[in-house]
């Protein structure tokens, strides 16, 4: 039987969604391969139980539970020896993670242990003809995209950030819970410890909840420019996002409203950027936006190019009109 | 307590010229010619991070590389801002190494040293930017190490205090010496060079390490070592429509919130600006 896992994240009482679009793949990509296939879970925590029912909803047939106080905190040291106890175990060929800042540490310490390979960053995935997985990852940021295999080591391990999936429409369903024993396990004598897990909170609608998204690049020019990105975003009940030099410069206030290969991937109903000149690492994380509408003084913008509509006009003046015809 | 201190860098060809990559349609191959190659931008926040910790505690900072034979000059860049010694791992069978394989290599050049107590990595390189080899560094060492650290404090008993990313927040974190710290460009703004750190670079060494030289399992090296392989490379097609909205800002700002509408957007009413100024939406 062909095994594709899931590493679900729990964090803070908090389901990342992105498990969710991994389950949902996972899904798809056990249809392309023959025979019995198993979609599992991977829920590591403390008091993580009710979060089982969600796992399955989603897709996953088998959830591999294991629960103990001591891992309330994540930890390296502690999790991914789980993890690679677990697969040499159970020898799943597939497992995907979330590029998430605990992903993005957890799957490649796993694959070191296991002297496996991983795909990061993958932002397409499917099974080939021999069965194997095919991950395009992105390289020089987001202008060139690689396939990467992983054919003779398994499992066959790849990460994702969240919002490059789409989630699926959960399902009543159950699924088989194996309970993992850790009776033994302790954080103590380590010499990594996680203290606190400390909680930005964050004003408005998330960024990546948002339907329609209010962007600016350097080009805005100013700290003044970015309050009048929120002002709008507020009113619409959207977000405002940036590129990096906007964080740079201090106008916004930090990276997690950052598009791009290395903020966040993005995927609204509606997407306005100004002043931004299109570079591929901000392009990679906003591409998938529903309508991408952009304005940008120099007509010759490489962003109008991957632009549904666009304007070669001075952005303020337009965010100005915008803000008079919303009376704000 | 003086250190031991390594910081692991790549050379990279520089992000700001990423829109002038692209794949030769004949060769298929990845073209970019005329880019020139600096230092990975974040792990000179790794440099800065080394070279603080030096001017406070003393000890000795080295920069390592894995990279082709004209990486010294980026080496040189590296002595310049203020690390003593600098080492090369070159070898034609380096060639074609993946995460595991090139964490696996420095790991055999950084075990040639006399010992260590924190290694520095960037979190991330611009050009493959697959944010792995840190982790997997620290692995092949055997220590403690954390990726995405923005703040770093504490230092006594040979105990850091460490912070790292998290979604929507940070974590805290206390670890023991020796470790790996994988640091992000937040943690501090790197020196630059000065008139007077090129001169005393030319005297600092560069020393050159091939296979020959490090005590590693040749299986494990380079393209043999690597558990992941390459299939094709192509150019994601992202173009769209690039319909111009032209007329007065006026007639613009109408045009956008027009399409807005027609993309399923709720256009807010005036009503709503005054609820947001009251602060209280319901």
């Amino acid at each position: 039987m062909k095994k594709i896992w899931v590493f679900a994240e729990y964090v803070n009482c908090t389901l990342d969604r992105v498990t969710l679009e991994l389950l949902t793949k996972a899904k798809e990509l056990a249809s392309g391969l023959k025979g019995e296939t198993e979609v599992a879970a991977v829920l590591i925590g403390s008091r993580i139980g009710s979060t089982c029912k969600t796992l399955a909803e989603y897709g996953a047939e088998k959830i591999y539970l294991v629960e103990s106080d001591e891992l309330s905190l994540y930890n390296p040291m502690l999790y991914a020896p789980i993890i690679t106890e677990l697969v040499q175990k159970e020898d799943p060929d597939i497992f995907l993670f979330g590029a998430t800042a605990i992903g993005s540490e957890l799957g490649p310490t796993a694959a070191a242990q296991l002297k496996t390979g991983v795909a990061a960053h993958c932002v397409d995935m499917h099974i080939d003809e021999n069965e194997h997985l095919v991950a395009a990852v992105p390289s020089f940021g987001g202008k060139i995209l690689g396939e990467i295999l992983c054919p003779d080591t398994r499992p066959q391990m790849a990460s994702v950030k969240p919002g490059i999936f789409v989630q699926g429409e959960p399902e009543e369903r159950e699924a088989q819970i194996i309970k993992v024993d850790v009776s033994a396990i302790t954080a103590d004598n380590l010499p990594l410890k996680a203290i606190s897990l400390e909680k930005k909170e964050t004003e408005g609608v998330p960024l990546d909840k948002a339907e329609v998204v209010f962007c600016g690049g350097y080009g805005i020019g100013c700290k003044e420019n970015w309050g009048k990105l929120e002002k709008l975003a507020a009113i619409f009940g959207g977000a405002a996002a940036c590129t990096r030099p906007v964080v740079d410069e201090g106008w916004a206030p930090g990276e997690h409203v950052m598009v791009g290969t290395s903020g966040k991937s993005i995927r609204p109903k509606a997407y306005v950027g100004f002043g931004i000149s299109g570079a591929t690492h901000h392009i990679c994380g906003m591409k998938d936006s529903g309508l991408i509408i952009s304005i940008n003084k120099d007509e010759k913008a490489a962003v109008f190019e991957v632009s549904d509509a666009g304007a070669a006009a001075d952005l303020n003046r337009i965010l100005d009109q915008l803000m008079i015809k919303l009376d704000l | 307590m003086a250190l031991k201190i390594v910081v692991c860098i790549k050379p990279v060809p520089d992000p700001d010229y990423y829109d002038k990559v692209s794949i030769d349609p004949v060769t298929k191959r990845i073209t970019r010619e005329g880019i020139p190659t600096i230092i990975n931008p974040v792990d000179k926040n790794g440099i800065e991070a080394a070279l603080k910790l030096k001017a406070q505690y003393g000890g000795k900072v080295t920069v390592l590389t894995m990279a082709p034979p004209n990486a010294t000059e980026n080496l040189k860049e590296a002595l310049a801002m203020g690390a003593d010694e600098a080492v090369l791992l070159s070898d034609r069978a380096f060639g074609g190494a993946d995460t595991l394989a090139t964490s696996y290599t420095l790991a055999k050049g950084i075990e040639k040293l006399e010992g260590f107590d924190i290694v520095f990595c960037g979190t991330e390189s611009a050009d493959g930017a697959t944010a792995q080899v840190s982790s997997q560094l620290g692995e092949w060492l055997g220590v403690p190490h954390l990726w995405n650290v923005f703040s770093l404090e504490n230092l006594e008993e040979r105990t850091l205090r460490v912070r790292t990313k998290a979604e929507n927040g940070f974590m805290e974190w206390e670890v023991k010496l020796p470790c790996l710290l994988g640091v992000s460009r937040e943690l501090n703004k790197p020196r630059f060079i000065s008139a007077m750190g090129i001169i005393k670079a030319k005297n600092k060494p560069i020393t050159t390490w091939g296979k020959a030289d490090l005590d590693a399992e040749e299986e494990r090296l380079g393209l043999a070592g690597s558990p992941t392989k390459a299939g094709a490379i192509f150019t994601p097609d992202l173009k769209r429509k690039g319909e111009m909205l032209t007329g007065s800002a006026e007639e613009i700002a109408d045009a956008i919130i027009e399409k807005l509408r027609t993309a399923g957007v709720n256009i807010p009413t005036k009503g709503d600006a005054c609820i947001i100024e009251g602060g209280a939406r319901q």
